[in-house]
């Protein structure tokens, strides 16, 4: 069969919401895309448990400490069902992990900016949590099977994570003094960087629709943005809170919020590398693969062994 | 080589800083250790239900590969048993001849109950 009609029959599928499963015919920009994207996303999963681990430590109570733990462990999961994703594409985990450590490969600039204080963590689950959930929720639908298998599956577990962060932040809203001014501090330094995960406005774009086409992406970076902000705006009003943005206001004939502009200097440099953590990521990611591989030569070496018993040995143990 | 350039959300573009990720084009030469195998896991969500396909992971061993499939996917009482088999002795049939499997039982509605038709008082049947 020519390319031509194969391309045929996979555009119809897509157009049918008949989901692209590893072992079926894909264009290669397809395959490729998929690729970067899942991949992108596993590393955002991994290097953003660099932030929030910084506090598990001093988190201010057990509960905390347990919940903090639990979200975290969840995040770890999120990037092996999303490394597990992408190698049915045709890619090693290996060369998948190279790229994020050569610098290659990016991940959400967001984990590029410090947790300060305690309430960092808070602000980190509802705002950075809260803006990934729309993303993952509509990628449930993406058409290709295995990633849209692990959204589901990462879905079922987020809401948790926004959950907490908003109900830490609540327990901050209703503290004391010095409490409240770091709630708000928070809220501040995070809003931001939450709105820039959305990526750049519709309109900066001049290239086709083909992710939409292809029913990778579903809706746009900016109609996702909004629905954040439209949904951020009303919970912020029970936490007594201000969002850091004079030109938010509820917009009647849009029927949605409008907001002030982001700025997409900031977005690029932190793209780019130059964010206040950048490098320390980066390092701390290729520290822990390092330091780990004498783990993963032992566990190799004793699997190897226990495959391949050598039987006088053997023997002589069971005999003792 | 350029293939979507349009930056979405989770979806760095390749010229706005997001290099050209690899593929299995080169694959690399294999660092020590990193190369235990995939393992596909099977879970039993309840006492008398079938294990169902829950994903994969990388493991030295069997042993670690149950034990890495209980953190990664029973945290939440998703499960009370757990299969794991070697990626590499899953046999797959090819989607081009799913149309040679699949098609001859598309005509056999007789091996479907509806397909006949009983009187009422026995239609229960
Ligand atoms: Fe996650
Ligand atoms: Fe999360």
């Amino acid at each position: 069969m020519p390319v031509q009609n194969f391309e045929q029959i996979f555009q119809g599928k897509i157009d049918n919401e008949v989901k692209i499963e590893p072992k079926d015919w894909m264009p290669d920009a397809y395959r490729r895309t998929n690729i970067r994207q899942i991949s992108q996303h596993a590393h955002s999963e991994v290097v953003g448990m660099l932030p929030e681990g910084n506090w598990i430590t001093r988190a201010p109570s057990l509960k905390r400490k347990a919940i903090l733990l639990a979200k975290v462990q969840d995040e770890a999961g999120h990037g092996l069902y999303l490394y597990s994703a992408c190698e049915t594409l045709g890619v090693s985990r290996e060369e998948t992990m190279n790229d994020l450590h050569s610098g290659k490969a990016k991940y959400s600039s967001i984990f590029n900016y410090p947790t300060l204080t305690w309430a960092d963590i808070g602000a980190i689950g509802w705002l950075v949590d809260g803006a990934a959930i729309m993303n993952q929720v509509m990628l449930t639908r993406t058409s290709y099977g295995p990633y849209a298998r692990a959204m589901v599956r990462i879905c079922k577990e987020e809401s948790f994570h926004q959950r907490q962060g908003f109900e830490s932040l609540l327990v901050l809203s209703r503290g004391t003094e010095e409490q409240k001014a770091m709630c708000q501090d928070a809220i501040n330094r995070w809003w931001w960087p939450a709105l820039m995960m959305f990526g750049p406005k519709d309109s900066e774009s001049t290239n086709s629709d083909q992710s939409m086409k292809w029913k990778i992406k579903r809706k746009s970076n900016d109609e996702l943005r909004q629905n954040f902000v439209d949904m951020i705006a009303e919970q912020i009003k029970t936490l007594g809170m201000k969002l850091p943005d004079d030109k938010l206001k509820w917009n009647d004939e849009r029927r949605h919020y409008d907001f002030g502009e982001i700025n997409w200097d900031e977005f690029w440099q932190v793209v780019k590398g130059n964010g206040p953590c950048n490098k320390q990521r980066l390092d701390a990611r290729k520290k822990a693969w390092e330091e780990g591989e004498w783990v993963r030569e032992a566990a190799a070496a004793y699997a190897r062994k226990k495959a391949s018993p050598n039987p006088s040995k053997g023997g002589a143990l069971e005999a003792a | 080589m350029n293939y979507i350039r349009k930056f979405y959300y989770g979806d760095i573009p390749e010229d706005k800083g997001g290099a050209e990720i690899s593929d299995s084009k080169n694959p690399p030469s294999g660092g020590r250790g990193a190369d235990w195998p995939l393992w596909e896991v099977f879970i039993r969500s309840k006492q008398g239900l079938d294990h169902k396909h829950a994903g994969s992971l990388h493991a030295a061993d069997a042993q670690m590969a149950i034990e890495n499939a209980r953190d990664v996917y029973t945290r939440r009482m998703e499960g009370e048993s757990i299969w794991v088999v070697e990626s590499k002795y899953i046999t797959a049939s090819n989607p081009e001849e799913a149309g040679e499997l699949y098609d001859p039982a598309k005509d056999k509605i007789y091996r479907h109950p509806s397909f006949y038709n009983l009187p009422d008082e026995v239609n229960l049947m």
